[in-house]
């Protein structure tokens, strides 16, 4: 059953209003440490950039939207320290954005917000990132198409659209796998759908002057809070094998460390 | 009280992945007193296998074959309702993720994904999950009544207790699909690389994807899959598919042999978890070197034939 929320767009009317999830997340390269006894992420000298799976969701967000004359609106939840990239993602094209004022504490959460939203506005899709690359949940796509009452697709590769069909490939365990849905819908990307479009100087300067609405959470549970957190076990250092006997790790792998 | 496992399914046989959420959930159950009921969709030969690793009962569902997240969810949703459930396993498989926000929803649970080790039960409910894309680990505590877990395939090794479990039909609804299925693209009896116990990798040191037959020979005489760093995905000498590392997919096999890797900490992020790394390259300064067991410092070229030798010696 198709959620009364949503309008759906009539063939020829090329009008489309997509919804795209941007998360901000630490630079791949942060080196993660925490504090307060292991129970805070450390952001002390950390850059955070948009999640890359998430430029992606907004780059075919972008390139679907602006041939039709459609709308992108990106929806962020946290504080007013993620604008800098909230306002890069209205300069890379990006029509309009909204900030829900609150902690990301967890997917469910984020999901909730977001659904909030998206429940007085009728979008024909949401694109979400795959999963965002600090607390990698890949949950925010599944728990909106629940939430909302609409189909939810995974790990996108492919998503073309004619009229309100949409033919979209994506990755599956083992393979990849060709679906056919209609709008509204709510997608993941994953890295093959396209790459992540560069800002320009033009979409910078416009990015200054574009609409970026607060709002304050709606009422909502988390899934749960963290205790604590720890750092993978180092090494106790490495067992160097001479390359000319380069053989003898197989006996190694299958006797001392019974891996194979 | 029941744990409710879902049971995946790949050519007609229950997944390793499978049989590690029947392993994990019993060991919940043990703690908790619950049953164990796995949920079966689709074919399977033998259903009541998994009553040896510890499901008291099966529920086969005569759905059609192919996956689709709102019907599954819908169906795992009824049972765990029928069931009294306190807690569903799920593996963190594509298919799991994307069922396994969808019925945290349903239940008013709370969800945790990627987790990787059995909860702390001792005050509430604690679970082990991997964050920062493998570079660290968050315990969070689950407040809900009821819990959806993902758990990280090869966290748990199955244990065969050889017990028995009630096969019984599924006599619930079956919701109708949204979403159908075109074509399906699918290698059969490859090994999904983030099932995979042994992982062979290659990086930018293999100098051109013309190389690659090395790495393959080496996977296939191992019994592995294959995998590579993100310069190779970005060159097209290899599919994103392959890619492992922060951008790409975390991995937790047991043996992970990086050939040509320098061991960038994008990379590093999404193999730390492995029992046992082996780093070969010809740089005796690369970072993998500090994050490995095992180091061959030397041309990839000339070792890889002499490893590949020893193991066809050693198998034969």
């Amino acid at each position: 059953m198709k959620n009364a929320y949503f309008c759906i767009p009539f063939q020829g009317i090329s009008f489309m209003k997509i919804l795209v999830c941007i998360s901000v997340v630490p630079d791949t390269t942060t080196k993660i440490t925490f504090t307060d006894n292991n129970t805070k992420f450390n952001t002390s000298g950390v850059q955070f950039i948009i999640n890359p799976y998430d430029e992606l969701a907004l780059t075919k967000a972008l390139d679907i939207a602006e041939p039709a004359g459609g709308t992108v609106t990106v929806i962020h939840v946290g504080g007013a320290e993620s604008e800098p990239s909230i306002r890069k993602a209205l300069s890379m094209g990006a029509t309009d954005a909204i900030r829900i004022n609150a902690d990301a504490t967890d997917a469910y959460f984020v999901a909730s917000q977001i659904a909030a939203v998206a429940k007085t506005h009728a979008y024909d899709m949401i694109l979400t990132g795959r999963e965002s690359i600090d607390y990698n949940g890949a949950a925010v796509c599944s728990l909106l198409g629940e939430m909302l009452q609409i189909p939810s697709i995974n790990v996108i590769t492919k998503l073309d659209l004619d009229g309100n069909n949409v033919i979209v490939e994506h990755d599956i365990d083992g393979g990849r796998e060709v679906l056919n849905t209609t709008l509204p819908f709510v997608g993941s990307a994953q890295k093959d759908l396209c790459e992540p479009r560069i800002p320009n100087m033009r979409g910078i300067m416009a990015a200054r002057t574009k609409p970026l609405q607060v709002l304050e959470p709606a009422a909502a549970v988390s899934s749960g809070n963290y205790a604590n957190f720890e750092l993978p076990a180092a090494k106790s250092g490495v067992k160097l094998i001479d390359a000319e006997n380069a053989g003898d790790l197989i006996q190694m792998l299958r006797n001392e460390a019974k891996v194979i | 009280m029941s744990i409710i496992v879902f049971a995946e399914i790949a050519d007609q046989q229950f997944k390793k992945a499978t049989l590690e959420a029947v392993t994990y959930a019993k060991m919940l159950a043990q703690k908790t007193n619950s049953s164990v009921v796995a949920v079966a969709i689709g074919n399977v030969s033998d259903a009541g296998l998994l009553g040896q690793y510890g499901a008291n009962e099966v529920v086969t569902v005569a759905a059609a074959d192919s996956f689709n997240a709102e019907v599954y969810s819908d169906i795992l949703a009824q049972v765990a309702k029928d069931k009294a459930a306190t807690v569903l396993v799920i593996s963190n498989s594509y298919a799991g993720k994307s069922i396994s926000g969808r019925v945290a929803v349903k239940l008013r649970a709370s969800l945790a994904t990627n987790v990787v080790d059995v909860p702390d039960t001792s005050a509430g409910f604690k679970v082990k999950r991997g964050v920062f894309s493998g570079k660290a680990f968050g315990w969070v505590n689950l407040d809900a009544a009821i819990k959806v877990l993902a758990i990280t395939p090869n966290s748990f090794e199955p244990q065969n207790t050889g017990g028995t479990a009630t096969v019984t039909a599924y006599s619930g609804s079956i919701a109708q699909a949204q979403t159908s299925v075109v074509s399906v693209n699918k290698v059969s009896g490859k090994i999904p690389l983030t099932e995979a116990e042994i992982v062979v990798s290659g990086g930018r040191g293999m100098k051109g994807p013309e190389n690659w037959g090395m790495i393959e020979e080496l996977a296939n005489v191992l019994g592995g899959a294959t995998a590579c760093s993100k310069p190779v995905s970005d060159m097209n000498w290899r599919p994103h598919s392959e890619h492992v590392g922060q951008t790409g997919i975390t991995i937790k096999p047991n043996l992970y042999i990086a050939v040509g890797i320098s061991g960038a900490i994008q990379h590093l992020a999404g193999v730390s978890s492995s029992k046992v790394i082996v780093a070969i390259n010809k740089d005796p300064e690369a970072p993998f070197f500090k994050a490995a067991d095992y180091g061959i410092v030397g041309d990839a070229f000339e070792i890889l034939p002499k490893i590949i030798a020893a193991a066809k010696a050693a198998k034969a």
